[in-house]
Order: C-alpha cells, then sequence, then structure tokens
C-alpha cells in the first residue's frame, strides 16, 4: 500500500477482526477473581422524602454488602458542571429511579431479588412533569426558579424589525425524549486495594470524566484512581457522563467490600434509569418579505433537564446557537432556558441540543415558504449564508463554502423537483400520499467557544521498546471510527504502514488527556493532535539521523529501536492551541462559537398511507460538506447510521410516561428501526479542506442527527397538505389530526 | 434477567402421555413451556408468578403437520416457520401462512408456535383472526382423553379460554373449503417486523351475482379477545357492495368492538384503522367475480 | 431447587455442565461455558444479539430454557469463528463497515449464516426480512446488507469453484 494514501482510504476498522469474530470483549464479558455483583436500589415516586427503608425476610441480608450515602468518603455528589446531583439519595428523592442504596453479593441472580425485597415508605411532594409546570413555578423543585440556566442571542434590531416586515410568522415546535438505545447496556467493574488504590473498566466515552468524579467522591489521589474503557458497544452520547454515577456506584462497593465488584444494568433499568435527549419546545416568531428575505427571528428555545443540572447548560448553548441554523439573520435573538422537572436527568445524545433547534426551525421555513407561496427550497436559497456573512452569534463564514451549490446539488440527487411534480399529480387519486421535503442545516464541530482552550487537550504519538508505534489519547473507540481514523492519520503523519501502528490503551494511567469524545471533536481536533505529534516523532528521529529520508517501514522501526536504547524513550506529545481568531464573549453569547461547522442538505422522499396512518420513508438523500473524508466507508457508515438514529426520532421512538417514569422501558415497546423499516440511505459528500482540522477534515458524527426529522416532517407536510411539528410523529398522531380536520370539514357539509 | 432460576423448576417428560399424567396428577401447579417466546421473556423481566414448568418441546405427538383430501391438521408443536413454509397452508390456508410470516421475528418464528400463541390468548395475536375465518377446530388432550372445539367458541374473555389446567392442545384442525374464497389480511403495527398488532385483520370472501354470498371477518387488538365481527357480517351478508354499505358497516364495526388505549395505541386510532381496514377489504372484495 | 446435569454439543463439542432446570441457554453459554462472544442486548427476544444456532435454526437464546437444548447443536459466533466455512461472512463484514461498535455483530453474523444457509442467493428484500430480528443501533444497516450480499456472492463463487 502506498504510505501517501492511508488517510482518505477505507482501510479496515483497527479492532474489526477481534468485533467480527465475537472476540471483542465487553465490560460484561470480563471477570476479575474474587469478583461480586452490584445492583441499585431506586426510588420509586418522583418527589418526596425517604422516611423509612426496610429489609424485608428472605433474603440472607448478612451476605450482603450494602452501601448508603453515609458510606461515601467524600462529597456525594457527581462532579460534572453544578455538582448538584447527588451520588446517593440522602433524604431527599427528586426523579424516579433516583439511587438509593447499593447492594453487593456473590450470587448475580440473586441481586434483583434483594432489590425488590428492599421497602422504602416515602412522604410524597408535590412533582412537577412539563415544560410549562415548571416554568409557572407554583412548584419549586430546584433552585430558587426552577431554571437550570438560561442564554440570550441578541443580534442586529429585533424589535424594529417587525415594523419592515410584509409577513410575521409564528409557530410552535415540540420534541420529546429520545433514549440512545447503544445495543449494550451501561455496565462497570470496580476494584479497590489498599495499595494500588481504585481501577475502574466500564463501557463509556470519556475516562477522564470518570477519573475527575471518583476523585471527589472517593477522596482518594489522582495517582491512586486509574480508570479504563472497556470495548464499548454503542454510546452516542448516552455513556459520555452517565458512566460516573455508575463507577462512583460500583467503587463504593469495592472499597466497602474488599473485592471486585461488577455492575451491569439490564435493558430494563438502563432504559428507566438513565439519560435520554432533552425534550425541548421552540417557539418562532418571524419577520420577513414577501419576496422571502429573512428580516428577523425572535426564538423562544427551552428544554427540559430533568431533575437535576448534568449537562443541560451545554445541551442548551447547542440549541441555542443553532436556533438560527445555516441562514442570514440580520437581527435574531434567541431566548433560551433549560427548566428542572421530576425526571431521571436528561444528558449528552448525539446533537446534543441542535438536533432539538433545528427541527423546530427547519419546520418554521417550510411554514414560512408555505405562507409566502414560495417554494421551499427556493425561500432558503434566498437566505442561506455566503462566505462572508456572519452568523447569529456573528461568527464570520471563512471557508469558502456555497450552499447554493450544495443546495442544487442534493435537489439534482434526490431527483427532487420531478418528484415532487410527480407525486403532486398522482396523490389526489390515491390512498397512499407521497410527498418530498428537505432540509439545510449545518453543526459546529468541537467545544463551544472557548472549550477547547479550557479543556486543553494533550496528545501524544510514541514508540514502545519493542518497536509497536502507539497512539496515546484518551479518546475512545465506541463504534464510530476513533481507533481506525487516529492511527490513519498517526500512520500517514509518520510516513509508515497503518498495520504497524496501534492505539495505547485508553487507560488513564497510560493515556493523556486528548478530552472527552464528543462533539465531533475527535477527528477534527484530537486527530490534529495526533498529526502534530506524530510530525513532531518523526523529526526526532530524522534529525537524529538514525533515520534518512525514503524510509521504509521497518528502517523506522528500527530506528526507533535504536533511539531508544540510546535514549530510554520515544515520545512526542502535542498540546491544543487555539487557531488564530477565535473569540467567544461568554456573556453576551457572541463571537466564533465553533472552529468550524459542517453543512448539509437533507431530502426524504416519503409515503404516507391513509389507511393506518403510517409513514414510510422510501428514499433518503443526505449530502453534506465534511472537511474531509478520513475513511469513506467509516464516514458512510456514520452518517447512515446517524440517519437511521434520527428516523427513529421522527417516527418510531416515544417515551412513554407516567410522572416521570418511563412505562415503556422495554425493547419490545420503545421502538427503534429493524433492518425491514429503513430506506436506501445514499450518502454524498463534498470536501473544503478545514486548514485546523486533521488532514483537513472537520467533525461528523453528530452532524447527520440533525437533518433527517424535518425533511420527514417537511415532506409528509408535503404528501397531506398538513402541518405536523411535533416529534416522535406517530400514526396515531398523524390520525388524530387528520381525522379531527375531517370531522370538521363534514359538519361543515352539514351546516350547509 | 430478574428471576432467580433456583426458585422455578422445569421438566422434560420423554412423551405426551408423562406431560398429561404429570398434568392430571397436580392440576394447577404446573404451566407447559414449548418454544417459549412468551414466558421466557416475563421470565427475564422477573414477572413470571408460575413456578414450574413441564417442557411440551419437540414431543413427537405434538409435531408435523398432516393432511388429507379435505383437512389439515397442524401439530401444537409447529413452529411459525414450519406453518409458514408448509405448501399446503400457503395454498388452502394463505391467511394463516401470512400471520406467521408477520409475528415476531425470524428467530422468533422458529421457536413460537401456535397453539402457545392461541393458549396464550393475546387479544393482540397475528394468528387467531385466520383461524377465527377458517373456523378451525381445537382438538383438546388430557389425560383423560381427547375433545374438539370450534376456535370461535374457545376464547372466553381476556385471556381465558377454555382450557382446563390439565389440558393441552395437540393439533389445530383446518378445513379446505375456502380456496374459492377471495382472502385479504393485513396487519397493523408499529413497524415492519417485531411488531405486537394495534390492529390486525382476516377476511375471506365470495359474491354471487354481485352479492355477498358468504363473508367472514375477524380483528385482533379491538376487544379483548381475538373476534369474529358477527353483527358487521350479518348487515353485509347478501348485499351488494357500495359506499353506502360501506359506511353502515364501518358504524356497524364500532358499535360492535370495544379496543382501548394501552402502551402501544389509542381507541381512537384502533377504531379508525380498523373501520379503513374493512373498507379496504370491501373495496377489494367488490372487484373479485362471483365464485362461479 | 438443586442443579441439573445438561449435556449439549456445542460448536461441534460435546459439553456436561450442571445447571438450574430453568437456566437460559444463554446464561449457560456465557457463565458455564465462558462463551461469552453471544450477548446479553434486552433478554426479552427482540435485540438478537444473543443470536444462536440451535440444531441449525436461528433462535434467540436469552429466550431458550438450556434444559431444551439437552442433546442440541449449538452454534455460537466462536464456532463460526473456528471453522472457514463462514470466513467469508466475516470477511465481508469488516471489509464493507458492517460492524461499527460489535456488540451486534456475534448476532448478525450467526443470523447470516442461518439466511445464507437457506438461501445461498437471497435478494435485498430477503436479507431485510433475514435480519429482521437483529437490531444494529450504529449502522442503520446499510453496510450490514452490503456485507450479506458481498458474502453471498463470495460462497456462491467459493461453491462454484469447489465443485
Amino acid at each position: 500500500m502506498s504510505k501517501e494514501s492511508i488517510v482518505g482510504t477505507s482501510v479496515l476498522r483497527k479492532e474489526g477482526a477481534a468485533k467480527v469474530c465475537g472476540k471483542a470483549r465487553y465490560i460484561d464479558d470480563l471477570s476479575l477473581p474474587g469478583m461480586i455483583y452490584g445492583a441499585t436500589v431506586r426510588s420509586a415516586i418522583p418527589r418526596g422524602r425517604i422516611s423509612s427503608i426496610a429489609f424485608s425476610d428472605g433474603i440472607p441480608w448478612h451476605e450482603f454488602i450494602i452501601v448508603t450515602a453515609k458510606d461515601i468518603p467524600g462529597k456525594n455528589r457527581i462532579a460534572l458542571i453544578y455538582d448538584d446531583q447527588p451520588c446517593l439519595v440522602e433524604e431527599a428523592v427528586n426523579h424516579p429511579e433516583e439511587p438509593i442504596l447499593l447492594l453487593a453479593h456473590p450470587d448475580r441472580h440473586l441481586l434483583p431479588k434483594a432489590v425488590a425485597a428492599v421497602k422504602i415508605e416515602y412522604e410524597e411532594l408535590s412533582s412537577v412533569h412539563s415544560i410549562e409546570a415548571s416554568e409557572n413555578q407554583q412548584t419549586i423543585i430546584w433552585g430558587k426558579d426552577n431554571i437550570f440556566k438560561t442564554y440570550i442571542i441578541d443580534k442586529g434590531d429585533v424589535d424594529a424589525a417587525w415594523a419592515a416586515a410584509d409577513f410575521i410568522i409564528e409557530g410552535d415546535y415540540f420534541t420529546e425524549a429520545q433514549e440512545q438505545l447503544y445495543i449494550e447496556n451501561n455496565g462497570v467493574i470496580a476494584s479497590y486495594n489498599l495499595e494500588e488504590g481504585l481501577t475502574v473498566w466500564g463501557s463509556m466515552q470519556c475516562p477522564y470524566y470518570v477519573h475527575k468524579a471518583l476523585l471527589g467522591i472517593t477522596t482518594l489521589s489522582e495517582d491512586k484512581v486509574r480508570v479504563i474503557q472497556a470495548e464499548t458497544g454503542g454510546a452516542f452520547g448516552g455513556k459520555e457522563e452517565y458512566p460516573s454515577i455508575l463507577a462512583a456506584h460500583a467503587s463504593l462497593l469495592s472499597m466497602k467490600s474488599g473485592r471486585p465488584v461488577k455492575i451491569v444494568y439490564d435493558r430494563l433499568e438502563d432504559l428507566a434509569a438513565t439519560t435520554k435527549r432533552h425534550p425541548s419546545r421552540t417557539r418562532h416568531r418571524t419577520a420577513v418579505t414577501k419576496e422571502g428575505k429573512l428580516l428577523a427571528a425572535d426564538i423562544e428555545f427551552t428544554t427540559d433537564g430533568g431533575a437535576y443540572a448534568t449537562l443541560s447548560s451545554t445541551v442548551l448553548s447547542r440549541g441555542t446557537i443553532h436556533a438560527g441554523g445555516p441562514y442570514l439573520w440580520p437581527s435574531i435573538r434567541v431566548r433560551a432556558k433549560s427548566v428542572a422537572t421530576n425526571t431521571p436527568p436528561y444528558g449528552a445524545f448525539r446533537g446534543f441540543g441542535a438536533p432539538q433547534s433545528l427541527f423546530a426551525l427547519e419546520r418554521h421555513m417550510d411554514r414560512i415558504a408555505k405562507t409566502l407561496g414560495i417554494a421551499p427550497e427556493e425561500l432558503r436559497r434566498r437566505n442561506l449564508l455566503k462566505q462572508g456573512q456572519l452568523t447569529s452569534t456573528g461568527q464570520e463564514i471563512r471557508d469558502p463554502i456555497d450552499l447554493d451549490h450544495l443546495l442544487n446539488r442534493a435537489l439534482e440527487l434526490s431527483n427532487y423537483h420531478e418528484k415532487k411534480a410527480r407525486f403532486e399529480r398522482e396523490n389526489p387519486t390515491s390512498l397512499r400520499k407521497k410527498g418530498i421535503g428537505l432540509t439545510s442545516f449545518l453543526h459546529g464541530s468541537g467545544f463551544t467557544g472557548s472549550g477547547e482552550r479550557y479543556l486543553n487537550s494533550l496528545v501524544g504519538v510514541d514508540v514502545t521498546a519493542e518497536g509497536k508505534v502507539r497512539v496515546l489519547v484518551s479518546s475512545t473507540e465506541f463504534g464510530q471510527g476513533t481507533n481506525t481514523i487516529l492511527c490513519q492519520i498517526a500512520a500517514e503523519s509518520l510516513g509508515i504502514d497503518y498495520d504497524v501502528v496501534e492505539m495505547a490503551p485508553p487507560d488513564t494511567r497510560i493515556v493523556p488527556n486528548s478530552g472527552p469524545t464528543v462533539a465531533s471533536r475527535t477527528a477534527m481536533i484530537v486527530g490534529k493532535l495526533v498529526h502534530s505529534a506524530a510530525t513532531g516523532l518523526k523529526q526526532t528521529l530524522l534529525a537524529s539521523r538514525l533515520l534518512s529520508e525514503n524510509y521504509t517501514t521497518q528502517d523506522f522501526i528500527e530506528a526507533a529501536k535504536q533511539y531508544i536504547a540510546a535514549n530510554g524513550t520515544l515520545q512526542s506529545l502535542s498540546r491544543y492551541e487555539a487557531p488564530p481568531n477565535i473569540y467567544w464573549d461568554d456573556e453576551k453569547y457572541r463571537g466564533e462559537a465553533y472552529p468550524a461547522f459542517a453543512w448539509a442538505v437533507y431530502v426524504a422522499e416519503v409515503t404516507v398511507d391513509l389507511t393506518d396512518y403510517s409513514v414510510r420513508v422510501d428514499d433518503f438523500v443526505a449530502l453534506q460538506e465534511v472537511g474531509r473524508v478520513l475513511n469513506p466507508t467509516l464516514a458512510t457508515g456514520q452518517i447512515e447510521g446517524g440517519v437511521a438514529q434520527a428516523i427513529g426520532y421522527a417516527l418510531y421512538e416515544k417515551v412513554v410516561w407516567d410522572r416521570g417514569s418511563m412505562k415503556n422501558n422495554q425493547m419490545t415497546n420503545y421502538i427503534m428501526p429493524t433492518s425491514q423499516d429503513i430506506p436506501p440511505i445514499r450518502v454524498f459528500f463534498e470536501e473544503i479542506p478545514y486548514a485546523y482540522g486533521a488532514y483537513g477534515a472537520k467533525g461528523i458524527g453528530e452532524l447527520p442527527m440533525d437533518g433527517p426529522a424535518p425533511a420527514i416532517l417537511n415532506a409528509i407536510a408535503h404528501a397531506t397538505g398538513e402541518d405536523f411539528n411535533h416529534i416522535p410523529l406517530l400514526p396515531e398522531d398523524i390520525c388524530e389530526q387528520l381525522t379531527a380536520i375531517k370531522t370538521l370539514q363534514e359538519e361543515e357539509v352539514l351546516t350547509q | 434477567m430478574r428471576s432467580y432460576p433456583a426458585d422455578y423448576e422445569l421438566v422434560s417428560p420423554a412423551n405426551l402421555s408423562s406431560a398429561l399424567n404429570l398434568l392430571h396428577s397436580e392440576p394447577g401447579k404446573w404451566t407447559p413451556i414449548a418454544g417459549g417466546t412468551e414466558i421466557m421473556v416475563l421470565y427475564g423481566a422477573g414477572k413470571l408468578a408460575a413456578r414450574n414448568f413441564v417442557s411440551i418441546w419437540g414431543l413427537p405427538e405434538l409435531t408435523g403437520i398432516t393432511e388429507s383430501e379435505d383437512a389439515l391438521r397442524i401439530g401444537a408443536g409447529c413452529s411459525y416457520t414450519q406453518l409458514r413454509n408448509h405448501p399446503s397452508v400457503q395454498k388452502h390456508f394463505p391467511l394463516l401462512a401470512q400471520a406467521a410470516s408477520w409475528t415476531g421475528s425470524i428467530a422468533n418464528q422458529n421457536r413460537g408456535t401456535l397453539a402457545g400463541n392461541i393458549i396464550n390468548a393475546s387479544p393482540a395475536a397475528d394468528s387467531p383472526p385466520a383461524l377465527l375465518v377458517y373456523d378451525a377446530e381445537l382438538e383438546l388432550i388430557s389425560a383423560q382423553g381427547t375433545r374438539r372445539v370450534s376456535y370461535t367458541q374457545f376464547h372466553l374473555g381476556y385471556k381465558k379460554t377454555m382450557l382446563v389446567p390439565e389440558e393441552l392442545v395437540l393439533a389445530i384442525h383446518l378445513h379446505k373449503r375456502f380456496n374459492a374464497y377471495f382472502s385479504y389480511t393485513r396487519k397493523v403495527g408499529a413497524r415492519n417486523a417485531q411488531a405486537i398488532s394495534k390492529v390486525c385483520v382476516a377476511a375471506l370472501g365470495q359474491l354471487e351475482s354481485g352479492r355477498i354470498k358468504d363473508v367472514r371477518i375477524a380483528m385482533g387488538s379491538v376487544a379483548p379477545v381475538p373476534m369474529r365481527l358477527t353483527q358487521t357480517e350479518n348487515l353485509i351478508h347478501g348485499q351488494a357492495i357500495s359506499d353506502q354499505l360501506m359506511e353502515s358497516a364501518k358504524r356497524v364495526l364500532t358499535s360492535e368492538t370495544t379496543p382501548i388505549d394501552d402502551i402501544r395505541s389509542t381507541a381512537a386510532y384502533r377504531t379508525r384503522v380498523a373501520g379503513n381496514l374493512l373498507e379496504e377489504f370491501l373495496r377489494a372484495f367488490a372487484q373479485t367475480e362471483s365464485a362461479e | 431447587m438443586s442443579k441439573q446435569l445438561l449435556t449439549l454439543r456445542v460448536n461441534g463439542t460435546s459439553r456436561s455442565v450442571k445447571v438450574h432446570s430453568m437456566a437460559r441457554l444463554l446464561d449457560v453459554l456465557r457463565n458455564d461455558l465462558q462463551l461469552t462472544g453471544t450477548k446479553e442486548g434486552c433478554g426479552e427476544g427482540e435485540c438478537g444479539s444473543c443470536s444462536v444456532l440451535f440444531n441449525g435454526v436461528l433462535v434467540n437464546s436469552c429466550l431458550v430454557p438450556a434444559m431444551q437444548s439437552a442433546d442440541a447443536e449449538i452454534i455460537t459466533i466462536e464456532g463460526v469463528s473456528k471453522c472457514t466455512r463462514h470466513a467469508s461472512i466475516q470477511q465481508a463484514f469488516l471489509e464493507c463497515g458492517g460492524a461499527q461498535c460489535g456488540i451486534c455483530t456475534p448476532g448478525m453474523v450467526i443470523a447470516t449464516v442461518h439466511l445464507l444457509e437457506k438461501n445461498p442467493n437471497p435478494s435485498r428484500q430477503q436479507i431485510e426480512e433475514g435480519l429482521n430480528g437483529n437490531l444494529c443501533r450504529c449502522t442503520g444497516y446499510m453496510r450490514i446488507f452490503e456485507a450479506v450480499e458481498k458474502a453471498a456472492a463470495a460462497e456462491q463463487i467459493e461453491a462454484g469453484a469447489a465443485r
């Protein structure tokens, strides 16, 4: 294989062979000598105080390790942003399934029986279960006013714009909770002993987040806590912050018992108790000219954060910044807030606020188009940002992006105009109405504003004495291809074969903190650091004269071994440096919000069957500009998977709540698409290399979550002539709305 | 896995007669388990009340589909896979083959049995509507002998059947009388596979001189039991299919069914969709030629 | 209740274990026989990550009482990996990107083995149906369909060459 063509080719997944042979070992496949099992006793009520805890007969309690909040050596808080979430309930319960006490026993099967035998009595208090109930502040459940966070973006002069508008168009849009539904449930093993300290293995995205959380809980020093990511069976954000809680629980049990403790959730528990996507309500009020020029937007964006703050402020941030989409807004005001309810806290999920606010915006754009009598694609065309223009936070678009071209290409690839006309012709005589809809959108890669500076990521590349070339990052693999692309980057930067580069184990004792594996930052930011670390290492070897130009992989390894023999180690580290001209004002919420944006136009073709009101997506085109495609197979797979997950978000995945408890916490009743529910997903890329991303790459992991839901609902509106503004949109909802109209029409006929 | 295995017992008799003797000797204690696709889900979720199980999976007396000139005998132990792939089921009882093919998933079809589905008696089950319109007969067996019951009488109420605790289903009998009938079936679920039905329908009909000579319509998920829509059938019997008749039929359908709101769907949706399916059936039925 | 002796053939070898009479086949495979390639994703027969072949037939092992597998032939992902007969399936999954996080992959491969043994030349629709009990959250299924098609083609060629 030519050394020049590693980045940009579909080299095989680094850990792929183990995965296809069933040899990859996930946390529940691992065990340690003397290991026992842990389980969690959780609250049955949404809000109140514990009045008593009793242990029923029939269980050999003397054989159990029991941990309560009193056993926590340090602070009873899961360190994240606000530190408001207890590790274990002391007295006050704020959501169903809140962890109260922990049990451990050698017999794994006995644990569920034991959990059921712990009888807890509560004094219930009134609880809050909707954004509206939280807003009216009759019951305060968090802080002074139930509000976790607010943001305001205010660009231009929104209030003055109404007078100049030909039309003022309003709309309210709603998105509900969504479960990440990784096929591997959450799990950890914790092992504590006095000499070595605490070691935790787990299914997780961010070993250093877990590490930090454990320091606060255990009061152990940094070098006495070690966190190792196990092979992780899917995450999607659901294992960004949640594992810290699980790790704390297992660690407490291990510290008390002196034995390694494994806690693995079953699906019922994982669905009921862990984080989900924040529900949202967005209210749009838009001033436009009759030619379809956007003049001003007043957007109110509200998310439900659940019972504790966790990541609600950062999710809100991203949703707020994306609320204006890829359009030029002379004036825009976004008033955003995240409020508390007595639900298990919501958390990170691919897209992280952007799917919510972009759903609202892109549905609203179609509403505007309909009101003005302008075609939806045309309305967008007249307002898409151009190079040199400013986003809603005043960020100048410096890349030579041509969104007009992207729009045209998507329309062509999807055969949009021909299909639109044909469907309109054929629909009147069919019970199966067809529709086609599009969205244009963007997704910021990397942490917001000064976030990357704050993360201060450190990355290494080294060679071991045995001649193994390693990438040292805390960035983790959970299916999205971290291992592969980072090794590709390292191999190409070093000028050696891909096959000899490997990832150092994701172990906080071995790898530096390259930041969390979130925010679509791994390829762009961490990859860039891998490139510079690798380049540094290569230069070291060349400078040492043990290696000369035009070397082979073998030459390189030989030279490295010689260098190590002479110098002890061969390692190169690289620390994050912000690109120039990145200024972000956290107070005014203005400036360069993200280092880079990926841009996209998605088109969905649907059939709405008026016999059962079901929606089938027949074809899906996903076109995006991503800087550089590092590995075509992996990148395509990311988009396809994200589109499928977003189809679930739009049409299938409903959480059925009963006062904060998930009633459908089984895979039988929480519906995700099967192999028979997915349309052909056709993926296309464009590349405008981003100077500060690895080999030009920007992030793509979350982008595909933003587009499909509004594209599908736009297509449904085209098919049926009816607007739906709430997801998930189930056949029952379509039936209700369409038959209400029909009844109304029938009544009108009768009264005439 | 929320159940404690040590609290449960499974015995595996070598033949049917031992199984029946066990059921007879301790009536009400033993629950038969065949493929387990229902029982094991409850077991995993910690919601299984019963404790003692007698495995009837693979008992030779329960397997096999045998055919005579005018009937088909489906052994109680037949899996959905065997059912859907059997040429005579496909030819003579297409509604049943179709229902089997959209039950669960391929893996669940390999283990789930028609008899298990019947005695589990969920009103949402996919196959019962077909059995109802085909006038299936169940052959039940106990240590004391066999008896035959008409399947239309079998369901007594929500999850209550004619089966007494020591009885098993031995076979399902179907008479090959329906080849000349127009047949229609449709399942409405949350997705295209692994979906519990929100509404499902099986229907057979024959026209003569433009009028309905015979019609049988059964639905699932619109009542506490799988049901034949006898009032609707009576209304349209002997009539020519017109828009007016379809509207009247939908009204009668709505009045004789009692769908509910549950975790999967709503009464309003089920009512509306059931009416639409009835209309879809009748429109297609109207296109067919008479039996001659 | 005390444990009982269960003898079954797993991946071509006879194994005997003492298990509770209502043990699940999945737990026997993972815990008693240390064959951890078969996974538990849901415990309710929906996700298919526990798929194995039971006398040649695809089943969800979380729903099979272990005692019903007495004297049965069970094939798990470890068995598929040991023999070369279906190596082209695993190779195709690797080359086409059919595995991302990999947790559904053992079940997907088993389901693919089952599909291709019954239908060596499946259409796309038949592939979609053949895998309808195996949920994948990462891939959106597209690369998996491609992998199955590629494997089917490769196995046809092998079968042709063997004649």
